[in-house]
């Protein structure tokens, strides 16, 4: 286990007990009444959820980086998470959201489809600016194109109390999830960071680009749809039990890279980790906010991260990124 | 032995067939758009033919599992990118990745054949144009390919640098390897070669020993050159009139 690993693993045991105390009410195990349903039923889920969450949006973001070459790829902020809502809107619309199975497979084809639409438009470019020019681009369209058709779709739900829920889920938080939500997005999670990190001699074999990767025995059809598979499994899950929480993808590789030696490989792990603990302290803190209505975890980590993008905008246009 | 038999790819490789041998230097020369990085990539199994097929010691590459041509063939591409800033000593173990070991021995010794010990663990992005190509070339020779594919590796050095990775070149030549250059030196491939293909608009036009292949008739046909070579066998320069 390396010490990048290690150290986020410390992290989180650390912060995941304070996390099922803090919130609006701080849970004193002793005295606070009823501290055990609450703990059991509200919080332990909830947290739980988070942990999920922040693991596969933090593989996923490693993921894409690996396969990209480009340390701006986010599923969040490039059209994969947006990918994602379209399908789940969509199994409203077409009616199918009342089974608990059909939201959740239509967010993970949403996010798989936009995955690999971006991966066939700029996935196999360069790296260097104009890849990344490319990719930023497809990535905004696919986002812009897929946010469109779910604003058409909100836009004639057939009530404004259906409208409303939408609107609120699409923001993005954990409040009031339950077991059986965890139930639903905690196997396929797993299951979509067990397929990226098979990837990972691939990921490495491509620091090299694509031709190279391929005199390496990299297999091109092969990686591109675990990663289609792993990437929707890990978003799509995640968008459909809490909505789109973007940045995460984008924020964790950076954070995880300077303690590791800087291959893909070596960053799978770390960033679902890392993903982890941030949705689950930035959860906490959204929780612990003294406002009148909680902030959306969504929102939070957006006005984290796009300040963070400006500032790796800017370390890259000095050549440093 | 690395056969191309009949290689056609639309209009940029036409009928091509050449034989290379383990144990020396094969230079591939033409002119811009001859097909020459082509014709590599072809030769690596990278790129599938429409017509024709490549036969790696009798057996034919595109039945090869992509590992166990990847044990066989080391490619090192033009313009090599490296996207992530790693170690030197992890870039060149990415060569041991068809081999899904660590390779530390193998590492080791391409770190030494290059010279790169004391830069092992030095950042690629703080590494001169030379150290780049060097280390790029140890991660090929770290997989110990029988055969080397090397495309354009001298395009960016100096007169020094490209002396040094030459010599690195010939010596895995000198252990068996069979070594293709792709060059647009064409002194470079009259002295250090021991065969020269010469490609014009996609077809072999010439393919036997430099001196042979490289004369003032061929160079005024293909390249539009009125050249002539002086010196001596080995230490020829190429001067136009």
């Amino acid at each position: 286990m390396t010490r990048a690993t290690l150290i986020l693993l410390g992290l989180i045991a650390v912060a995941f007990p304070l996390s099922l105390l803090a919130g609006r009410v701080w849970i004193d195990p002793a005295s606070t009444p009823n501290a055990a349903l609450i703990l059991a039923e509200l919080r332990l889920p909830r947290s739980v959820l988070a942990l999920v969450i922040g693991a596969g949006l933090g593989a996923a973001g490693a993921a894409m980086q690996g396969y990209l070459r480009n340390p701006l790829a986010d599923p969040g902020l490039f059209g994969i998470a947006p990918g994602a809502a379209l399908g789940a809107v969509a199994s409203f619309w077409l009616g199918y959201a009342a089974s608990a199975w059909a939201l959740p497979l239509m967010a993970l084809i949403g996010a798989g489809g936009a995955m690999a639409l971006l991966a066939l438009i700029a996935g196999r470019t360069a790296n260097g600016p104009k890849g990344i020019a490319l990719f930023t681009l497809a990535g905004l369209m696919i986002a812009s194109l897929a946010g469109t058709l779910t604003s058409l779709a909100i836009s004639m739900a057939p009530n404004a109390f259906a409208m409303s829920e939408i609107v609120g889920w699409l923001m993005g938080a954990l409040t009031d999830r339950s077991w059986c939500d965890v139930g639903v997005a905690a196997p396929l999670t797993l299951a979509g960071i067990g397929l990226l990190a098979l990837l990972g001699r691939d990921l490495d074999a491509l620091i090299l680009g694509d031709s190279a990767a391929r005199s390496l025995g990299m297999d091109e059809r092969r990686v591109l749809w675990m990663l289609i598979g792993g990437i929707g499994l890990t978003v799509g899950s995640g968008v459909a039990v809490a909505g789109i929480i973007g940045f995460v993808g984008l924020i964790v590789p950076h954070l995880v890279r300077p303690l590791t030696d800087r291959r893909p490989s070596q960053l799978l792990l770390p960033s679902a980790l890392a993903g982890a603990l941030l949705v689950l302290v930035a959860d906490s803190v959204v929780r612990v906010l003294p406002l009148v209505t909680e902030l959306r975890l969504g929102i939070a980590l957006s006005l984290i991260g796009a300040p963070f993008f400006l500032w790796l905008l800017l370390r890259m246009r000095r050549g440093l990124a | 032995m690395l056969r191309a038999e009949g290689i056609t790819i639309g209009t940029r490789l036409r009928d091509v067939s050449t034989a290379i041998e383990p144990a020396c230097i094969t230079a591939i020369c033409g002119p811009n758009g001859a097909g020459k990085s082509t014709l590599l990539q072809v030769l690596a199994g990278l790129l599938r033919p429409e017509a024709g097929r490549v036969m790696l010691e009798g057996e034919a590459l595109d039945t090869l599992h992509p590992r166990e041509r990847a044990k066989a063939i080391g490619y090192l591409p033009q313009d090599a990118e490296i996207a992530w800033d790693v170690a030197v000593r992890s870039l060149v173990a990415l060569g041991r990745l068809p081999h899904r070991d660590r390779g530390n021995a193998q590492v080791e010794a391409a770190l030494a054949a290059l010279d790169l010990e004391a830069l092992a663990e030095r950042p690629v992005s703080q590494l001169s144009g030379g150290e780049r190509a060097r280390a790029l070339l140890a991660r090929v020779i770290a997989g110990d390919p029988r055969w080397i594919l090397a495309d354009e590796p001298f395009a960016a050095l100096d007169l020094a640098h490209q002396a040094r990775l030459l010599a690195q070149l010939a010596a895995q030549a000198a252990s068996g390897a069979g070594v293709v250059v792709v060059v647009h030196d064409l002194a470079l491939a009259m002295n250090h070669a021991q065969r020269v293909v010469v490609l014009d608009r996609g077809r072999v036009v010439a393919d036997s020993a430099p001196a042979a292949a490289l004369t003032p008739d061929l160079l005024r046909a293909v390249w539009q050159v009125d050249a002539e070579w002086i010196g001596k066998p080995g230490r020829r320069a190429l001067v136009t009139r």
